[in-house]
C-alpha cells in the first residue's frame, strides 16, 4: 500500500507544482500590473484566467533547440535537473497532519538538501549553453549562493535548537493552538524570533532568485541570464521549478514560523490554513518583487556579510544561551 | 572619517524598505489607470492637431471659397485648391481640395489665414493605412462628403 500512497503523492505533487506555476505567473503578472495600477492580463477568458493555458499551449508547441556550440548533454540536463528536486521536495512539505508523503525524521534536511539543487542547474544551464549572458548568470547564481547560504543555515539552526527537532510535522504540532504559539512569537525562548523570520525571508528570496536578488536572471542587463537559449518547454520547466522553489521556500517559512496548519485562532486546522498562510506569503513575495530594485552584486554580498551573518550568528547565540540558562 | 553607526543603518534601512512596500500596497489598492484602447478611448484634447478636414454649411456644402491664401500660406506647399464660379452664386466654389500630409507640418498657417474658417484642424488620431497614396492624396471633398453621407 506504501508504494501506490507515495506515488498517488508525487502525482499529486506534480499536477500542484504545474497548477501553481500557471496560476502563480497569472498571480505575478495581475499583482505587478495592479502594483503599477495597470490592469494586468484582460484579453484572454474572464479577468485574463486563461492566460497561463495560452501560454502553455505557446511554451508547448515551441521547437526545443540546442544552440550550435553548446554542450549539449548539460544543456539538456540542466532542466531535468531543476524540475525532480523541487517535485521531490512536496514530499516532505506536511500540508496537514496527515496530508504529508514522506514523514521524514530528518525532513528539515532533506527540504534543504532539495531546494538547494536548483544553483547546480541553473549553473549548468548558464555555462553549457555558451552564451555570454549564460556565462554571467552561472557566475553569479554561484556567488549569490555563497552569500545567502550561510545566514540561511543559521537561521535555521537557531529554530532547530528551539524545536529540538527535524521533524516538519513535529515542528508544526509543537505551535499547536494559536497565533501566539507560534514560533514567529516564540519570545520566552528567544526575543529575537521575528528578526530571525526576517532574515530567513530575505535568505528565500534570494535562493529562490526573486527580485531584488535575481541578478542570475536580470532581465534588463543579461536577456534571461542561464534561460537565454532556452526555448519552449526548457524554458517552461525552468519557470515552473521557479514557481515551484518560491512555493517550498514560503511552506518552509510557514511551517518554521507560522504554525503550518494550526489556525491562528485556535478552532479548526487544516489543510485550508496552510494554504491561506502560504499564499499570503507568497504574496509578500510579488510585493516585494515589485516594490524594489535589483540590488547588485556586492549589494547582496554586504549584506550578507555584514548584515545577515552577524545578526544570524547573535540570534543563534542568544538562543543557546537562552535555552542553557532557563 | 566619521564611524557609522551600523545598527542604526540597518534598521533604518529596514524601515525605509517597509516604508517603500507601503507605497506600493497603496497603489495596489487603486484603481488602474489603464484605458483599454481598442474598446474604450480618451477624449482628445481639444488642442490636438491632425490634418485639415472641411467645416460645413448648414446646407452642408464647403464654406471654401478657393481664394488660394491657404496654398500661398502653406510653408510646405501641400495643398491643391481648384475652384469655379457657379451661375448665380457671388462667391467661387471649391471643386478639389488636396491635402499632402505627408509633407504637411501641422503648423496651423492655413487654418489661421482661412478667411471663411473653412478648415479645421480634424481629431483623428488613428489613422492607418497600407496605401501612401491615403495620406499623400486626402481629398477633403471627398471627405465632406463621405461625412454628410453618414449623417
Amino acid at each position: 500500500m506504501e508504494p501506490v500512497r507515495l506515488l498517488l503523492f508525487l502525482l499529486g505533487a506534480a499536477t500542484f507544482v504545474g497548477l501553481n506555476a500557471a496560476y502563480l505567473v497569472w498571480v505575478e503578472r495581475k499583482g505587478a500590473g495592479r502594483f503599477q495600477r495597470r490592469a494586468g492580463p484582460t484579453e484572454v477568458g474572464y479577468a485574463g484566467l486563461l492566460q497561463p493555458v495560452a501560454d502553455a499551449i505557446k511554451l508547448m508547441s515551441k521547437q526545443l533547440i540546442v544552440p550550435p556550440g553548446a554542450d549539449r548533454m548539460l544543456f539538456r540536463l540542466a532542466p531535468v535537473i531543476m524540475m525532480p528536486p523541487a517535485i521531490m521536495a512536496f514530499a516532505i512539505l506536511p500540508f496537514s497532519d496527515s496530508l504529508v508523503a514522506a514523514d521524514l525524521n530528518v525532513g528539515l534536511i532533506a527540504l534543504f538538501a532539495f531546494s538547494s539543487f536548483n544553483v547546480i542547474a541553473v549553473m549548468l544551464a548558464g555555462w553549457s549553453s555558451r552564451n555570454k549572458y549564460g556565462i554571467i548568470s552561472a557566475a553569479r547564481v554561484v556567488s549569490q549562493n555563497v552569500a545567502y547560504e550561510i545566514p540561511m543555515m543559521l537561521v535555521i539552526v537557531t529554530m532547530i535548537m528551539l524545536t529540538g527537532t527535524l521533524n516538519l510535522t513535529e515542528i508544526v504540532n509543537q505551535q499547536a493552538g494559536a497565533f501566539w504559539n507560534w514560533n514567529l512569537f516564540n519570545f520566552a525562548a528567544n526575543p529575537l524570533v521575528p528578526v530571525t523570520f526576517i532574515i530567513f525571508f530575505i535568505c528565500m528570496l534570494s535562493e529562490t532568485n526573486r527580485a531584488p536578488f535575481d541578478m542570475a536572471e536580470a532581465e534588463s542587463e543579461l536577456v534571461a541570464g542561464a534561460y537565454t537559449e532556452y526555448a519552449g518547454m526548457g524554458f517552461g520547466v525552468f519557470f515552473m521549478a521557479e514557481y515551484a522553489n518560491i512555493v517550498i521556500g514560503s511552506a518552509i517559512a510557514v511551517i518554521l514560523f507560522l504554525g503550518g496548519w494550526h489556525s491562528p485562532i485556535g478552532i479548526f486546522p487544516g489543510v485550508v490554513w496552510f494554504l491561506v498562510k502560504l499564499y499570503l506569503l507568497i504574496f509578500v513575495v510579488i510585493w516585494v518583487r515589485w516594490t524594489f530594485p535589483r540590488t547588485q552584486f556586492y549589494g547582496l554580498l554586504n549584506l550578507s556579510w555584514k548584515v545577515l551573518i552577524p545578526i544570524s550568528l547573535f540570534t543563534l547565540l542568544l538562543s543557546s544561551v537562552m535555552i542553557k540558562l532557563f | 572619517m566619521k564611524k557609522k553607526n551600523i545598527l542604526k543603518d540597518v534598521i533604518g534601512g529596514f524601515y525605509s524598505l517597509l516604508v517603500g512596500m507601503s507605497i506600493t500596497l497603496k497603489e495596489f489598492f487603486r484603481k488602474p489607470v489603464t484605458v483599454h484602447y481598442p474598446r474604450e478611448s480618451i477624449k482628445m484634447s481639444p488642442r490636438y492637431r491632425s490634418h485639415i478636414i472641411f467645416t460645413a454649411d448648414e446646407d452642408g456644402s464647403s464654406k471654401c471659397i478657393a481664394c488660394n491664401l491657404c496654398v500661398k500660406a502653406c510653408p510646405t506647399e501641400c495643398i491643391i485648391v481648384e475652384g469655379e464660379k457657379k451661375e448665380g452664386e457671388k462667391k467661387k466654389s471649391v471643386t478639389e481640395y488636396e491635402l499632402d500630409f505627408t509633407k504637411c507640418t501641422l503648423c496651423g498657417a492655413c487654418v489661421e489665414v482661412c478667411p471663411t474658417d473653412a478648415i479645421v484642424f480634424s481629431k483623428r488620431y488613428n489613422l492607418a493605412s497600407t496605401d501612401k497614396k491615403d495620406f499623400s492624396r486626402i481629398d477633403l471633398c471627398k471627405d465632406l462628403k463621405e461625412r454628410n453621407q453618414k449623417k
